[in-house]
């Protein structure tokens, strides 16, 4: 995780597009300023930062299944359930899979694992439009090479 | 379209805490029940799950935004359980 820059996942494990369903993986840093203050002298990862990371796994997915040709904004987060304590320097397990592709819009459910154990979940919902310029969607490409998004996703894995 | 309409009328009244019987035929999704866009985007999701289609919101937007189809014709509900109808008729 690169927290500064709100990249809260460090690499898109596998992308299935027949199963409709994407892994990723993430570090919690050990050090960060967020700590100082949730908590000070019990430092814990933010439930919203472990929300914004299952989007951002979910989105990437959306990005995949739309081959790359839209870009997918967070609108919606239902039924999120954080399960329990995630200190500094956890290995996170991410995982999403597509419920629905509609006009316009797209719902996954997403959840973490850490050390096999389910930290958190969620429904998520994205409106799915056209990348507002090249120039964002050329940025997004290069944040995709950093996370080695298969730029032509396998169908399996 | 009754069964369209009870469908529809029970994914609003659900999706968006609206007493069931004040969502009538006539009903605009928008200017009568007060549903806003990302609200409607639950509903799509609903209705899209009922009757397996895909409603073409972009396309319904796009018209509207470019003057070439009203609010009304998409929004009000009978119009709307037409065009699910109808969906659900070209599917097969």
């Amino acid at each position: 995780m690169r927290l500064e820059y709100f990249q809260l996942i460090d690499r898109i494990v596998d992308v299935n597009l027949d199963q409709q369903t994407i892994r990723t993986e993430a570090i919690v840093p050990t050090a960060s300023t967020i700590f100082e203050g949730h908590f000070p002298g019990y430092p814990l990862m933010p439930g919203v930062l472990l929300i914004e990371a299952m989007a951002q796994t979910s989105g990437w997915l959306v990005i995949a299944v739309t081959k790359f040709t839209r870009m997918p904004f967070l609108v919606a987060v239902k039924e999120a359930k954080l399960r329990s304590f995630v200190p500094p320097g956890a290995t996170l397990a991410l995982s999403a899979k597509l419920l629905h592709e509609g006009s316009g819009f797209a719902v996954t459910k997403a959840e973490i694992r850490s050390e096999g154990k389910l930290v958190c979940n969620a429904e998520i919902t994205f409106r799915v439009m056209e990348f507002p310029n090249p120039a964002f969607r050329v940025s997004m490409e290069k944040v995709a090479g950093a996370l080695e998004f298969p730029m032509r996703a396998p169908a399996n894995g | 379209m009754s069964s369209t309409f009870d469908t529809v009328a029970g994914i609003i009244a659900e999706t968006c805490n609206i007493e069931r019987e004040t969502i009538k035929p006539e009903s605009h999704a928008i200017d009568d029940l007060g549903i806003d866009s990302l609200d409607f985007l639950d509903i799509a999701f609903a209705i899209d799950k009922a009757f397996g289609i895909k409603l073409p919101l972009e396309q319904w937007t796009q018209e509207v935004n470019d003057g070439k189809a009203t609010t009304e014709q998409y929004f009000v509900l009978q119009n709307l359980c037409s065009r699910i109808d109808d969906l659900v008729a070209a599917k097969g």
